[in-house]
């Protein structure tokens, strides 16, 4: 049918790995802003949720990195992380093979993307999951972009995703989500762990919030790596989002949890 | 310098539950397989987590390998922190340290 529902949200592993270390009074309300952000994606009855992430090394590695890829297989297992350090118990996720053919073909008209009929996810699908879809019900079509291993996937063509995610979505009968996760500046898995940029991050969430593809795509990777971190070349899942939804965002969440490693961000957006 | 075959041994490691377990029984089996300098042997055999982190593993890997050799997660940050002050600034990759290795941040 078409675009039903877009969101974005944060994946750092220690939202769950770590999740009793932080403070209840700043987990409590970001915890509450997922669940608010299932209740949307469940009113929007999706037969398939597209989970735009960026993977960390589960699947894709400098032997042949993509810089775009997407799922195509009948089922997905995930975590590949380690159950007592991730704290999300393992499962099987439902995909659809014939849906994912479809959107795949018609996003090749634009975007050379790879897709993959293996596919384990991390916690940059597992974490959301753990909140989105707690009764693993949905139907999940994974959706990459090389936000890890320079060279880097360049903004605008995160943008050019997006938009084709938003074509295939449009051209198929099934009611489509797209969900990007990601961190906005963090450190993670350095010694900065806990360091966020808030300015930058607010900053970030206005242009995003305002879908203002000009100010998003603007950011270069020098001044991302240097305000923002590594982490905040994850910035093009949120960027790929906006393309797809269209319309303006709305941040239903968004507070720093240092032991997190990340500024905790929840957001939908309206389909335009 | 073969941080490639330093960090393809991770990722390995990390995908194949097999491999992971031959690695706890004899590590040394699994290392020979890849090209590796002896400096980066010994800090991964140690492991020397500080010394990974300083020849410029990325930090997905090592944070799993970390996890792998049992290593709790404040250790792990306190080791990386130990690694730039024993062995100097981390020499490549994308995860370098912008604090002081003085500085703990969180956890
Ligand atoms: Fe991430």
């Amino acid at each position: 049918m078409s675009l039903v529902f877009a969101g974005v949200c944060s994946h750092a592993p220690g939202i769950t790995g770590r999740e009793e270390r932080a403070p209840r009074e700043l987990r409590d309300p970001f915890y509450a802003a997922y669940d608010r952000m299932r209740r949307a994606l469940e009113d929007s009855r999706p037969d398939a949720v597209i989970v735009i992430a960026a993977e960390h090394f589960a699947n894709f590695f400098m032997n042949n990195m993509p810089a775009f890829a997407m799922g195509m297989a009948e089922s997905y297992t995930g975590p590949i992380e380690a159950v007592d350090w991730l704290k999300v118990p393992k499962r099987e996720i439902r995909g659809d093979p014939a849906l994912s053919q479809r959107l795949i073909t018609t996003i090749l008209d634009t975007v050379d993307v790879a897709y993959a009929e293996e596919w384990r996810f991390d916690h940059g699908i597992m974490v959301p999951l753990h909140f989105l879809d707690p009764q693993n019900r949905m139907t999940v079509i994974p959706a990459n972009i090389n936000c890890q291993g320079p060279p880097l996937t360049p903004l605008h063509r995160a943008w050019a995703f997006g938009e084709a995610i938003r074509r295939a979505a449009d051209a198929a009968p099934e009611r489509i989500a797209v969900i990007g996760t990601g961190g906005i500046s963090h450190w993670p898995a350095t010694p900065d762990s806990g360091r966020i940029n808030e300015p930058w991050d607010r900053e970030f969430l206005g242009r995003w919030a305002r879908n203002d593809r000009t100010a998003m795509l603007s950011y270069t990777d020098a001044e991302t790596y240097a305000e923002a971190g590594q982490g905040g070349f994850e910035i093009r899942t949120f960027i790929a989002a906006a393309a797809a939804a269209g319309g303006p965002g709305q941040v239903l969440h968004y507070a720093p949890i240092p032991i997190y490693a990340v500024g905790c961000t929840v957001a939908t957006m309206e389909i335009a | 310098m073969s941080l490639y075959q330093l960090s393809k041994l991770m990722f390995d490691l990390n995908r194949d539950g097999d491999l992971s377990d031959r690695f706890k029984q004899d590590p040394e089996s699994v290392v020979c397989a890849y090209a590796l300098t002896e400096e980066e042997r010994g800090a991964l055999l140690g492991p020397d987590i500080g010394l990974l982190y300083v020849l410029g593993v990325n930090g997905q890997l090592l944070m799993h390998y970390a996890a792998l050799c049992g290593i709790e997660w404040s250790d792990y940050l306190q080791r990386m922190r130990d690694g730039v002050l024993v062995h100097g600034p981390v020499r490549a990759g994308i995860y370098a340290l912008t604090t002081s290795p003085h500085t703990k941040v969180a956890g």
